[in-house]
């Protein structure tokens, strides 16, 4: 397999044009919005819990291929887990998901909904902030 | 109409030149399409740095030694070129910074920080770069003065119409304009801004960084009052740009950078400032960087700046044309006759980050983003383009593979 293939790989374009927990949800317990200004990607997760365990999620956003078919993907890694567990839950665990070569610029892409949810888990629940992105200074969360 | 007799350019006898092409990506010769960024070096720039390096290198201006001599000697060879160049009148006028940024800073702190107050204005464009943008717009803040952009049209051209409406009751005190927009390639008409900037007794301060690779400048004719150039752009080393400025207006202003070189005499309480251009050139020049640049500025003055401005017309023209075809491509801007060679564009349904990887596993590279045009985009109501530039060593067939690698993207996503 070519790197060209891997890196559009089905399973990835599959998440891109039918993404999953699209759509924000109604009456969420958190929301939070993160911009990459670089390349103008945009994601808004929301996030309903059970007691402390994520419920559901849901997002909406613009932007590249890699940054919104991994914000699906995330969807259906974290539903059902502890927001404590997801808020320490290191960035690997959604690359291995994703499975492809990132370069230093895709990874912004690729991490961008995975620390809007981070910060919506510590604004409804008083988590940990994500520490995800020691060098991309370029992501706005809020 | 005069028709003069133009050298036409041998892009393979140029390409020949370029060491970047020397090695492959997958099997292919990289098309290299973002020269608006930074273009690719020829040997001769190289070899040139390589020689002061080797043979003429130590610290310049005060050493009494003959290599120190040399290494003078070469600095303000390199001077003398960009004079020749920007057709200055004195070579005490071309002072070397470190790129176009670092000279409109330059000027809006030595100048504009002492000139301008509450009821001046500086009036940008809304194609301005971020370089000659985000200084005037911090300085204006800092001093109170007003701060407004004047816009452009549906081609991305600017509205000339609007000056005195956009200038309002405010005393226009500095027009900043690029020469040519590095998002859109539009070639502005900076003559007739510079006109009405000089009858309101305003300043112009040209940001050349994306005319000059392209077209003979001469500050003689242009209007400007400053101007802004990157040697990076147009074949030298990253590390050297020029800010040209009227002598006179020059020798009024204070100093930007402090520290050695850039003294007259430096007493306990005060000290005086050195003599053009070496006020404004605080600390260690970039000197092989200069030497650098001034190889570039021979290399090109070799091809001929008329060749090189007739060739990327026909690139342009043929890659506007070829994207024209493609009903799914939406390109931004003037017709070719207008532009340099820049193209933005946008792919319907994909991301410029999307289509820049894509075309990158064909070896074509782009830029995909905002161009660090922020206030262009959102008048153009998109966050990012992909953008194609060319220069003297681009071919047509790598315009075909920039659109044959448009093609797959539009596969990869069918």
């Amino acid at each position: 397999m070519t790197e060209f293939d891997q890196l559009y790989r089905e399973v990835i374009l599959d998440h891109y044009k039918n993404p999953r927990g699209h759509g924000l949800l109604d009456a969420p317990d958190g929301v939070a919005e993160g911009q990459n200004p670089l390349c103008g990607d945009e994601i808004t997760v929301s996030v309903r819990f059970d007691g402390d365990v994520i419920a559901d999620v849901g997002f909406e956003g613009r932007g590249c291929a890699i940054s919104q078919a991994a914000t699906s993907m995330l969807t259906e890694l974290v539903v059902g887990r502890n927001a404590d567990e997801v808020a320490r839950m290191p960035k690997e665990e959604l690359l291995e998901e994703i499975g492809i070569p990132l370069s230093p610029v895709r990874l912004k892409c690729a991490i961008l909904g995975f620390g809007t949810l981070k910060v919506a888990l510590h604004k409804s629940k008083g988590t940990p902030l994500p520490d995800e992105w020691d060098t991309g200074d370029d992501l706005t969360i809020t | 109409m005069a028709v003069t007799a133009t050298q036409k350019l041998d892009v393979e006898r140029i390409r020949a030149d370029f060491p970047y092409l020397e090695q492959l990506q997958d099997g292919k010769q990289v098309a290299f399409l973002d020269s608006a960024a930074s273009t690719q070096k020829p040997r001769q720039v190289l070899d040139a740095m390589t020689q002061f390096y080797e043979t003429s290198y130590a610290n310049v201006h005060r050493g009494v030694y003959r290599l120190a001599e040399r290494a003078t000697e070469e600095l303000e060879a390199a001077r003398e070129k960009v004079r020749a160049l920007l057709n200055a009148s004195s070579a005490r006028e071309v002072i070397f910074v470190r790129n176009a940024t670092e000279a409109i800073n330059a000027v809006a702190y030595s100048w504009g920080l002492n000139e301008l107050g509450p009821g001046d204005l500086v009036l940008v464009t809304e194609l301005e770069h971020h370089s000659n943008f985000v200084p005037w717009q911090y300085i204006a803040n800092r001093t109170g003065a007003s701060f407004r952009m004047l816009p452009l049209d549906e081609h991305g051209e600017l509205r000339m119409d609007l000056l005195d409406e956009v200038a309002g009751g405010d005393t226009v005190k500095v027009v900043a304009a690029g020469l040519t927009s590095n998002s859109l390639g539009t070639n502005n008409p900076v003559e007739q801004l510079a006109a009405w900037a000089h009858e309101r007794g305003a300043i112009v301060v040209g940001d050349a960084a994306q005319a000059a690779p392209h077209r003979a400048l001469d500050v003689q004719t242009l209007g400007c009052d400053f101007l802004a150039v990157s040697g990076h752009k147009m074949c030298g080393p990253s590390g050297a740009g020029v800010l040209w400025g009227r002598g006179e207006l020059l020798e009024q202003m204070e100093p930007f950078l402090l520290g050695g070189h850039m003294i007259r005499a430096v007493g306990d309480e005060e000290t005086t400032w050195g003599a053009l251009p070496h006020k404004f050139e605080a600390g260690t020049a970039p000197m092989a960087e200069a030497v650098g640049f001034g190889a570039a500025i021979d290399y090109l003055n070799g091809v001929g700046f008329d060749a090189i401005e007739q060739h990327e017309h026909q690139l342009v023209a043929y890659a506007l044309d070829a994207l024209g075809e493609l009903p799914w491509v939406t390109t931004y801007g003037p017709p070719a006759g207008r532009r340099a060679g820049i193209i933005s564009f946008n792919v319907d349904e994909i991301h410029p980050h999307d289509v820049a990887q894509i075309l990158d596993m064909d070896a074509v590279a782009i830029r995909a983003g905002h161009h660090c045009c922020q206030p262009l985009m959102r008048k153009l109501g998109v966050v990012a383009t992909n953008r194609a530039s060319f220069y003297l060593y681009t071919t047509i067939e790598e315009i075909d593979r920039l659109v044959a690698g448009l093609h797959r993207a539009r596969q990869v996503f069918a």
